[in-house]
């Protein structure tokens, strides 16, 4: 190499650092961390009943041949109580919602759902994290769409809100 | 009022950055001398005026004037004092303000002071130094505004808790007057290759500035890991997180260049070298700015910003430093080829030294960047972390920790290896009494760390042997500065060593009357209790311990900091120094019932590390007085304001 080119070598160098700066830029760090497990059969678990009123929730409860949303949440989470009345209007349209409880406890949570309205058919109590950690879900409250096989086919994270439904529904065989 | 103040001072400096160009630029291009006078008093006058904006800014933080948009976004009424003024730097506007005040003080402190260079060159640097800082005025008068007004809000957001601490009221300023002050040698380079004025006298001109840039840059890194270990609570004291390293890049840089300037200013060697090392120094530091200051990374240090804010930044960043290194690949062919130098000599020591420096700082640029660059090309998030950098560059540190040893005992131009060897024999020595010390009572410790306590040995006897034989009293100044800084090269790589190999941790889940041991301690929990602090509710273990179970015992208090504004708990680690380590303890959440979570650190001789960096520091700073003693009593020029120089070719 001549030593013209090695001089201009340091002036390339930082250009193309400064494009990867620029498409750096255009996808800013973002906090969403998605799950593995999308797309695979939905691991082995059983989480306990969080209370007497109502069952606790196992892996093999998703293998019937109805598709079900997997909602992870917690009594203790703030997001958790705005997403409620709308998990409230997917059961209306006849979904079912499978609630995990993760690092809750059973005082906390009857306290929870007699404030906000109870959306679940089960729910799970997940004491240590674990189930939630085997689902690949890194925060609460996030959603998975369980089809009928107990495969998860789709992670939603965060707030439920008007702008899923339509297509939660779908995904869950009753919308169109 | 304050406010509006401050916004005028802000746009007047502005201005009179536009003049600082344009007066330096016809001075020079035109050969306009009588212009050129101007120069000096317009850097002063723009330097005085955006510390005035600076001011301001303070003052609207300590009055807590929610008016102020950027007040009510940062700061709290109730915050103690302190933390009221150091607010100011604690967010983005007013780190950015310090940044371009702290360039307007570098170019009035060339405008005063600097009185070697010669006098197109000298304007220059200033005109450089003017161009610099008006790309940040217009950043900060546009995009980043800190004296925006809001009405309506009673109270403020108040400041993140992990920087109500302190360190932070000295940490950044210190640091960005490092990171800022390279720019000095940025604005000289950028100076001497248009004025074709590259060679010693250039380099002479250049060094003391290099230099107090340096040592404020080691002050900082230093200072900034002593505050992480003991405000962050985990125990360790580099994190390699992207924004150390940001202020890791520019050092390395600066070490580098600080040495080669040396030989050109010594012996005439290594000009495009130090050319393109000064222009490298202060681009690491404006990278480092725009890593932290964008959002494009995600750390400790970042504040919540908006990504256009990035993108003017970053197209900042692109001119300045693809200009000047155009500027180089342009002009470094004119630039005169230096002395010769045989393959064993100081000169050759100084390059190899440069070129393990160069390797490092790739190696680190690389580390931190990889994940931006594999994500921006849609390959998906990884983090790469300190297994990375300790092993790729830990061996490399070494590599140039001997050569650090050897490199003094060296002759300039040519030396017989024979020679140097016998000169490193007592070193040598050293470090083989240190592999016998540690095989005898070190126990089984890695590899790494090991090498690190042995060639800590050979550098501390190889750092002492340049005063070996010598009349201490007649030896200069800036030989103790270099002595006493390699000396805490060796110290701090010792510390680093052995808190590698010898830290003892425990983590315990204990209840009230229960003993748990680390190290040579036995730790025991009286009780905790909770008491109200300034702005935050304190979780207090009140934990008895003594050496060896026999030793008198003492309290030690580990506490959580629960602030309500914003909401977050911060860790306040409990240390006890001892002369032979640091014994560190930090509280955890309630675990189950009444027991406690309780992390344990027994860290040997932990301390070095700082004692080392600040031993560093202290030898820039004898070296910097050695040799601003030594132009003074050559120059016999009693008055901070260069002689202006009429008959030189301008």
């Amino acid at each position: 190499m001549s030593r013209k080119l090695i001089l201009w070598l340091p002036f390339a160098l930082m250009a193309a650092l400064f494009g990867a700066f620029y498409l750096g830029l255009r996808n800013p760090d973002d906090h969403v961390i998605a799950s593995k497990m999308v797309g695979q059969q939905l691991p082995e678990f059983a989480a306990g009943p969080a209370f007497a009123q109502q069952p606790g929730a196992a892996s093999t409860d998703f293998r019937d041949g109805k598709p079900r949303l997997l909602n992870i949440f917690a009594s203790w989470c703030v997001p958790c109580v705005a997403e409620i009345p709308m998990l409230m209007e997917l059961k209306a349209s006849g979904a079912e919602v499978v609630g995990i409880a993760v690092h809750d406890n059973s005082d906390d949570l009857a306290r929870f759902l007699a404030t906000n309205g109870n959306p679940y058919s089960r729910i799970g109590m997940d004491q240590d994290g674990k189930a939630q950690i085997a689902f690949g879900s890194a925060g609460v409250p996030e959603t998975f769409v369980v089809d009928g096989a107990g495969k998860i086919i789709y992670q939603h994270i965060g707030i439920v809100t008007e702008a899923d439904k339509a297509k939660l529904l779908v995904m869950l065989g009753i919308g169109q | 009022m304050i406010a509006e103040a401050g916004m005028a001072a802000l746009w007047l400096a502005a201005t009179m950055a536009l003049l600082q160009l344009a007066l330096g630029a016809l001075a020079v291009g035109r050969n306009q001398p009588a212009l050129g006078r101007a120069v000096a008093p317009v850097a002063v006058a723009q330097a005085a005026l955006v510390s005035l904006a600076f001011a301001c800014l303070i003052a609207v933080f300590m009055r807590s004037d929610m008016s102020v948009l950027l007040v009510a976004a940062n700061s709290h009424s109730a915050k103690p004092m302190i933390y009221k003024i150091s607010g100011t730097w604690g967010n983005h506007e007013g780190s950015m303000l310090l940044w371009v005040t702290i360039l307007g003080l570098a170019g009035a402190t060339i405008a005063l002071f600097e009185r070697k260079l010669r006098e197109d060159t000298r304007l220059a640097t200033l005109a450089a130094q003017a161009a610099i800082a008006l790309g940040f005025y217009v950043f900060l008068l546009f995009a980043s505004n800190p004296f925006t007004r809001i009405t309506g809000v009673l109270e403020g957001a108040g400041l993140n808790p992990l920087l109500q601490d302190p360190g932070l009221a000295f940490h950044p300023p210190t640091l960005y007057a490092g990171y800022v002050g390279m720019s000095a040698a940025f604005s000289f380079a950028i100076g001497a290759l248009i004025t074709r004025d590259v060679g010693p006298e250039f380099a002479r001109a250049m060094r003391p500035w290099i230099l107090g840039a340096w040592i404020l840059l080691t002050i900082g890194i230093t200072a900034g890991s002593y505050w992480a270990y003991y405000t962050l609570g985990w125990g360790g004291w580099w994190f390699w997180d992207p924004v150390e390293n940001a202020s890791l890049m520019p050092w390395l840089a600066a070490t580098a260049l600080l040495h080669s300037v040396t030989v050109l200013a010594t012996r005439g060697g290594l000009r495009t070298w130090t050319i393109m090392l000064a222009v490298l120094a202060f681009s690491m530091s404006m990278v480092g700015t725009f890593l932290v200051r964008s959002g494009i990374l995600t750390s400790v240090h970042s504040f919540a910003v908006d990504p256009r804010r990035g993108l003017f930044i970053l197209i900042l960043l692109a001119i300045y430093i693809t200009g000047a290194l155009a500027l180089f690949a342009l002009r470094a062919r004119t630039i005169a080829e230096g002395t010769r130098f045989e393959l064993v000599s100081r000169e050759a020591a100084l390059v190899i030294n440069n070129l393990i420096l160069t390797v490092i700082l790739v190696v680190v640029l690389a580390g931190t960047l990889y994940p931006l660059i594999l994500e921006a090309m849609g390959g998906g998030k990884i983090s790469v972390g300190a297994p990375y950098f300790n092993s790729v560059a830990g061996p490399l540190a070494l590599a140039l920790l001997v050569l650090l040893g050897a490199g003094p005992l060296l002759r300039w131009r040519s030396d017989r290896p024979r020679a140097v060897i016998d000169r490193m024999a007592p070193a040598l020595f050293a470090g083989a009494a240190m592999l016998l010390l540690v095989a005898a009572f070190g126990g089984s410790i890695g590899v790494l760390p090991l090498l690190g306590l042995v060639v800590a040995a050979i550098v501390a006897a190889a750092s002492v042997a340049p005063l070996w034989k010598r009349d201490l009293k007649r030896a200069p100044l800036f030989t103790w500065g270099m002595v006493l800084a390699h000396l805490g090269c060796a110290v701090s790589i010792a510390g680093m060593a052995c808190d590698a190999a010898f830290t003892k941790e425990n983590m315990v889940s204990i209840a009230a009357n229960e003993t748990r041991d680390v190290g040579p301690f036995a730790v025991t929990l009286l009780g905790v209790r909770e008491r109200p602090g300034p702005n935050y509710q304190i979780l207090e273990a009140v934990l008895s311990v003594s050496k060896g179970g026999t030793g008198a015992p003492f309290e030690m208090t580990p506490q959580l900091h629960a602030f309500t504004q914003p909401q977050m708990t911060t860790n306040q680690a409990a240390i006890e120094t001892f002369w032979n380590g640091q014994l560190y303890l930090t509280l955890g959440e309630n675990s189950a019932g009444n027991k406690f979570l309780l992390r344990m650190w027994w860290k040997p001789f932990v301390m070095l590390i700082w004692l080392g960096g600040m031993m560093i520091a202290l030898g820039g700073m004898l070296s910097l007085l050695g040799r601003v003693k030594r132009d003074v009593w050559d120059n016999r020029w009693p008055w901070p304001w260069p002689r202006i120089d009429t008959d030189k070719p301008a």
